[in-house]
């Protein structure tokens, strides 16, 4: 069965939710939030992206293996960088000898 | 047979059974694509993420002489534009193909407006000599450090524009075809798959933005 196209409100509604994120964030990083700043930040940033892969991007539509290749990115990525802070958060920097 | 379903066969490589398994496969390329894009911004953010823990304060300096407003435009250009292409193939997917391609040529402009704004911004951060290399007053602490917070900014929005400048010449080129009435509501693979590209790109920026706009701004 051919899925139906998405309805025009869903998506100015998305577009409107996406713009009201921007606007947010912009005043949350005025804020002194200590190390939450970045967090905060990347949260929404990490909600904008996901608006857009459900709703403009149509992810959940389609066959299942359309959503196992786009989460193989992501991984991957969460990959390297939680390796790669690992390491900056573990190793001792080495004295010359 | 129809003159529609004629072009639809003749769209039809030979190695897929119908229409539908080909626009699939299609879109199941275009988002493959679309990992091996993330992965590759992926490596510059996380050379990034390992150069801001080792140097908080550098980058703080680093974002505060960025501009925050010139950054904010775009990242809203970029938004509304993915709402365009969004709809644009909505509208194909209802036979509205003209309309389909007015919102293509919108989308490609706004493109072409995110990239004028970011060669202004360019030009004014020659303009304050903070372009490592060819012209950069050391400045933040430690001085090397902030410089590669700006090596990172040119690599990343630099590597961004291309693909937006890429994007925009693939949004053009669907627009004069939707505006010619090439695809139809069984015919749109080509729009959606090109679609998917440019809600990419903004998907990069969105992760861009609070990275190097908004770093430094509380203090």
């Amino acid at each position: 069965m051919k899925p139906s196209p998405p309805s025009l409100r869903s998506q100015l509604l998305t577009l409107a939710a996406l713009l009201t994120l921007l606007a947010l964030t912009i005043v949350l990083a005025r804020i002194s939030l200590g190390p939450l700043n970045v967090a905060v930040a990347l949260a929404i940033s990490a909600c904008k992206a996901l608006l857009v892969m459900i709703v403009f991007m149509r992810i959940g539509e389609g066959h299942p293996f359309l959503r196992v290749v786009a989460a193989a990115g992501f991984i991957w990525l969460a990959l390297l960088l939680v390796l790669a802070l690992a390491d900056v958060y573990t190793r001792v920097p080495l004295p010359l000898p | 047979m129809s003159e529609a379903s004629a072009t639809l066969v003749a769209h039809r490589a030979a190695q897929f059974d119908d229409a539908a398994q080909q626009r699939e496969s299609s879109v199941l390329g275009m988002w493959l694509f679309i990992a091996t894009e993330v992965l590759f911004f992926g490596v510059l953010f996380a050379g990034y993420t390992f150069s801001r823990v080792r140097f908080p304060q550098a980058f703080a300096d680093g974002g505060a002489r960025t501009d925050l407003l010139l950054g904010s435009i775009e990242t809203g250009i970029l938004l509304l534009s993915s709402c365009l292409a969004a709809l644009a193939v909505r509208d194909v997917r209802f036979g509205a193909c003209r309309a389909a391609g007015r919102l293509l040529w919108g989308t490609a402009m706004l493109g072409v407006a995110f990239l004028v704004l970011h060669g202004v911004e360019y030009h004014a951060e020659y303009g304050e000599a903070l372009v490592p290399g060819i012209r950069y007053h050391p400045s933040g602490h430690p001085q090397p450090a902030m410089m590669i917070f700006f090596c990172l900014y040119y690599a990343i929005t630099g590597f961004h524009s291309l693909h937006v400048a890429i994007g925009v010449a693939l949004l053009s080129r669907m627009a004069r075809e939707a505006s010619r009435g090439a695809f139809s509501a069984d015919y749109f693979a080509p729009v959606e798959v090109t679609a998917l590209y440019w809600h990419l790109v903004d998907i990069v920026w969105i992760f861009v933005y609070p990275l190097v706009y908004l770093v430094g701004r509380s203090t």
